[in-house]
């Protein structure tokens, strides 16, 4: 089907490289770029100049009485510390579940599965919410209480125990089964990119499967796994409603992953102030988004920067 | 972790002195051992529990943990130790996707299970105007989402895709630099910061009183960009340059190189992509609430008034349901079930696209 | 060339699919909206469109009253948005809103900058009251009864045991286990925790040394969003004791609070008594029927833990038909029968016909012109 177009393709290719049509599609790809730059200097300029009340604010007029740092400081904790165990949690499973779908699984019944995967990501975050609130919290009594019974020594699970299992172990578990399928999707669609030849030579040289996977695929796709782990770390670091719903918040800063004083999150104290705030506590609520912001940006330059330290497997330079 | 430590050794080193050290000819385990062990172990494992009476949960990790020792020593001592860390992994992956299986049928079945009841033809062809209590649907709601995340694809899929081209087959230099890293800021927008963005903006414009299903649009719009960028950029990327040299070699012009051949071959992984992002917006709740409110009545202009949209309106429903609780709730969860049945059918259309548009391999 | 043309025509098939998809369910208009309905003889004559915003508590009964009045007079079209009181508060004093619903009643700026908005007096009319029950789980132990400082105590943490000495004091020859207490409270700020801390404050004496405030002011412990997530939460643990909405609390136990020397069940009619035992607000405007709540009362058969819920409008509207509309729905509201309408679906309590007859000439003030 695509002779008739090269062909053409021949005849034009005597003109000089920089045609008419080459020019608008470039500009235009470029504009695309430039257009996203502007709207995110729209969404600079709105958040710092809503943020910019409270970072001049008297300490005593912040919410909590103890100024900015104090107020901000355990949902920056808070946030760090769901989201990197979401991210741990999911990762591994995501390559997992990745692998499956693309070098294990039959290839008829591939499809399906990884179809049934994605199913995940369509499940809206009020539900991950409500599902981790009515079932994964009441299910993790139990588990937290056998952690606290016999892992008790570790600060982690040193309890005690909530009762209703409203833990952040628990909202990053729900974190994790959100980010999941992202992760599982880029990464899936990376591995099945593989080369063949490099898949097939291995093969040939008498490689296992599991050699094979690791002496071509792994490799291939790292620079895919982690940039998917970052579009998870993204969303679980933005999340808002699901941990809304599920977490038991206070405002404590603590490493106890099982009891029932919680370190809220960013995006959920948004959430939950936000509706019944006015004026300086409006603003306050904002500088807690543009510290997200920073987060974010900080923990991508570190993706980017271990991706470019790779860049040898990506084809396309 | 390990994968680094493996990658470091170089491989033919590993392949020489893995040969060197197996004999030529090993044994090997009957194909149906995996199944047979498999069986064998679970039966044990339940046995020895049933009868100090522990719990299914407990009763799948130690059948796993032991149907995976178990295979490992089998087959090294048969088979070798490279064939032994082969189904050692076959088993860890198995049971990762097993693992992964477990909340998704949860959630589902959850969602499902109580969605069920008020999944009826007036849910589908009924408003909320002058309903209270029993009864009533979320025809407005669907029809609202569908709306407002179409203008949000409208908008973020040409920019999205434009923009990865460009960071992937134009961009050089510091503009391409600084695009590609507020690519990677704008992920971390907290999803009602974009709300109260796309709210700022156009009060600019319209009032202080300004609620528009076009300004949720822009609002999803801000999440979703990013997310499409994102996985297109790494789909182009991962296009061998042998395609585009020989294209290129052909004469045929970059835009066209572009267009015909890198487009086509990534575009599975692009409408994956899409389709992610799109699922990803349209479950969102607070950002439409500050652009577009909520309605109980029908409105199908994006430009004027409020509109309801489904997650909102499961949201309240849930979250202020009335006396009798149950009417509201079970609306709640139908709306969750409808919206992810709408992903559904997106998901489908978006593999359908990617067949039909994917070169012949054959 | 053949195998180009069945390509494209491939090409195009899905993307017809796609696009009839997506036609297909741009049908038809939703069942129960009979579009503008002529056919309708009733004999009012308001059309056009209000809309308001603010309270989430009082979601449950704007429906109920939009249904009401709007089945009433079929071409008009009343919006209520419950983004909260605060967000409802800014909205109404910029203008964005017609009318707001609002948990506390507007103070100091927000006042005047709702004032200026109006261009003269606002109307402030308390017609959501609602008691808030101390619900809690405890199997086995039914009737609690605590007096306002055990309450106190039990949520500031000095109380942990649910057979502590205070508790058992009041609840001579019940059962009492040997169990931690887990108090919940609301994780989002919220009126219902105002109104709640307030009357700890009030009533609890030194037990409470709290401030009131929207935020929960004690730190750690279990916290939920909304009232739904503090039922969820207390009807999910044992030994949980919370704060929520007595239409909402369902199956759970529902503590008798002390209101001078009897135990107090909170009723809405013990409720609505409160805001008759209360002291008007002075100074914001002779359309302002805002209270501040006698919470402290030991007058017999009242329940002090209420929330009371506003609503604002402007006495004075632009245009006349926004003026017409947002009369009629606050007639509607005030009513008898809209009172009742809101006690059904939302379990508030009605207001008595005394403080009927004193909002009623403030809703008659709502006229148009500058």
């Amino acid at each position: 089907m695509s002779t008739t177009t090269d062909l053409k393709a021949e005849q034009r290719a005597a003109k000089p490289v920089l045609q008419l049509g080459d020019r608008i599609f470039s500009g235009s790809a470029k504009g695309a770029g430039i257009l996203i730059l502007v709207v995110l200097a729209g969404v600079a300029i709105f958040l710092f100049s809503e943020a910019f009340p409270a970072l001049v604010a008297p300490a005593s007029e912040i919410r909590g009485g103890n100024g900015l740092v104090a107020y901000i400081w355990p949902l920056v904790f808070g946030t760090l510390l769901s989201a990197m165990i979401a991210l741990a949690v999911a990762t591994p499973l995501a390559v997992a579940v990745a692998l499956f779908i693309t070098h294990y699984a039959p290839r008829r019944v591939a499809q399906g599965l990884g179809y049934l995967v994605d199913l995940l990501a369509a499940v809206p975050s009020i539900v991950y919410g409500l599902w981790g609130f009515a079932v994964l919290a009441p299910a993790s009594v139990g588990f937290s209480t056998w952690l606290n019974d016999y892992l008790g020594w570790i600060p982690l699970f040193a309890g005690p125990v909530s009762v209703t299992g409203r833990t952040i172990l628990v909202a990053s578990l729900v974190l994790a089964v959100m980010i999941l399928p992202i992760v599982t999707a880029v990464a899936r669609e990376v591995f099945l990119q593989t080369p063949k030849l490099h898949e097939e030579a291995a093969l040939a040289l008498g490689a296992t499967r599991w050699e094979m996977i690791r002496m071509s695929v792994l490799p291939f796709g790292r620079s895919g796994i982690i940039s998917g782990a970052m579009l998870g770390l993204g969303r679980a670091l933005g999340e808002t409603m699901a941990v809304a719903t599920v977490l038991s918040v206070s405002g404590v800063v603590t490493f106890n992953l099982i009891s029932s004083s919680n370190p809220s999150t960013i995006a959920a104290d948004i959430a939950l102030q936000f509706p019944e705030s006015t004026g300086l506590a409006v603003n306050t609520l904002v500088t807690s988004g543009l510290v997200l912001f920073a987060i974010t940006l900080g923990v991508n330059m570190l993706a980017r920067y271990i991706i470019n330290r790779r860049r040898e497997f990506s084809g396309a330079n | 972790m390990s994968i680094d430590t493996q990658r470091e050794r170089s491989p033919e080193r590993e392949l020489d002195t893995s040969l060197d050290a197996m004999p030529v000819i090993r044994g090997q385990l009957p194909r149906w051992s995996p199944w047979v062990g498999l069986v064998a172990v679970v039966l044990i494992v339940g046995g020895v529990l049933s009868a100090t009476g522990l719990s299914i949960g407990l009763f799948a990790v130690v059948s796993a943990v032991v149907y995976a020792v178990g295979m490992y020593t089998a087959s090294r001592v048969v088979e070798g130790p490279r064939k032994a860390t082969d189904r050692l992994v076959t088993i860890i992956v198995t049971a990762a996707f097993l693992v992964a299986l477990i909340p998704l049928v949860s959630v589902v079945y959850t969602v499902v299970s109580e969605g069920l009841s008020r999944f009826d033809a007036e849910f589908f062809n009924s408003s909320m105007l002058g309903i209270v209590g029993e009864g009533g649907g979320a025809y407005h709601a669907v029809m609202g989402t569908l709306i407002i995340t179409g203008l949000a694809a409208a908008m973020s899929i040409p920019v999205g895709l434009l923009t990865a081209i460009y960071l992937v087959e134009y961009g050089k230099g510091r503009l391409a630099r600084a695009i590609t890293f507020f690519v990677d800021v704008m992920t971390g927008i907290p999803s009602i910061v974009a709300g109260l963005f796309a709210f700022a903006l156009f009060a600019l414009f319209f009032g202080p009183g300004v609620r528009m299903g076009f300004a949720g649009a822009v609002a999803l719009s801000v999440l979703m960009v990013p997310v499409v960028v994102r996985s297109t950029e790494e789909m182009l990327k991962i296009v061998p340059n042998e395609l585009r040299e020989a294209s290129f070699a052909l004469g045929v012009p970059k835009w066209r190189t572009i267009l015909k051949v890198v487009l086509p071959t990534s575009v599975a992984g692009i409408a994956t992509g899409v389709t992610l992002a799109i699922a990803r917006v349209m479950g969102e709740t607070a950002p439409l609430l500050v652009t577009v409110g909520l309605a109980t009545g029908m409105n199908l202009n994006p430009f004027d008034g409020r509109m309801a949209t489904l997650p909102v309106f499961a949201y309240y429903s849930y979250v202020s349901p009335g006396v009798p609780r149950e009417p509201s709730l079970e609306r709640a969860w139908t709306a969750a079930l409808v919206l992810i049945m709408i992903v559904m059918a997106l998901n489908l259309l978006a593999r359908l696209i990617s067949r039909v548009f994917a070169p012949k391999t054959r | 060339m053949k195998t180009m043309r069945h390509g494209s025509r491939a090409r195009l098939a899905a993307v017809g699919i796609a696009t009839s998809g997506a036609l297909l369910l741009a049908g038809c208009g939703a069942a129960n909206e009979s579009g503008s309905a002529g056919g309708q003889a009733g004999g009012s004559n308001l059309s056009g469109a209000i809309a308001g915003a603010g309270a989430s508590s009082q979601q449950a009964a704007q429906t109920a009253w939009i249904a009401g009045f709007t089945g009433a007079n079929p071409d008009a079209t009343v919006n209520y948005e419950p983004s909260g009181s605060g967000a409802g508060r800014t909205q109404f004093a910029a203008g964005g809103v017609a009318f707001a619903g609002s948990d506390a009643y507007l103070k100091g700026d927000q006042l005047a900058r709702s004032k200026q908005r109006c261009g003269g007096e606002i109307v402030e009319l308390p017609v959501y009251v609602s008691p808030i029950a101390v619900v809690y789980n405890l199997p086995g132990v039914k009737d609690l009864k605590l007096a306002p400082a055990t309450i106190a105590g039990i949520f500031n943490r000095q109380i942990t045991k649910w057979n502590a000495p205070q508790i058992a004091a009041d609840n001579p020859g019940v059962a009492l286990p040997d169990q931690a207490i887990t108090p919940v409270n609301r994780s989002d700020e919220s009126g219902t925790t105002e109104n709640f801390t307030e009357y700890l404050a009030a009533a609890a004496g030194p037990a409470w040394p709290h401030e009131p405030d929207g935020n929960w002011p004690v730190a750690g412990g279990e916290a939920a969003q909304g009232t739904s997530g503090v039922v969820g939460a207390v009807t999910a643990g044992a030994g949980t004791i919370g704060y929520a909405d007595e239409s909402q609390a369902g199956e759970l136990g529902k503590v008798q609070v002390k209101v001078g020397d009897e135990f107090v069940a909170p009723t809405p009619q013990a409720a609505a008594a409160v805001l008759d035992a209360s002291k008007r607000v002075e100074g914001q405007g002779q359309y302002s029927y805002a209270f501040d709540l006698a919470r402290n009362t030991t007058a017999s058969g009242t329940y002090p833990i209420v929330l009371v819920s506003y609503v604002l409008a402007c006495s004075k509207y632009a245009d006349a038909a926004q003026a017409d509309l947002v009369k009629g729905y606050l007639s509607y509201i005030t009513s008898a029968e809209g009172q009742e309408a809101a006690a059904k679906t939302a379990g508030s309590a009605p207001i008595s016909d005394t403080l009927r007859g004193q909002l009623t000439p403030a809703v008659q003030a709502i006229s148009a012109g500058a």
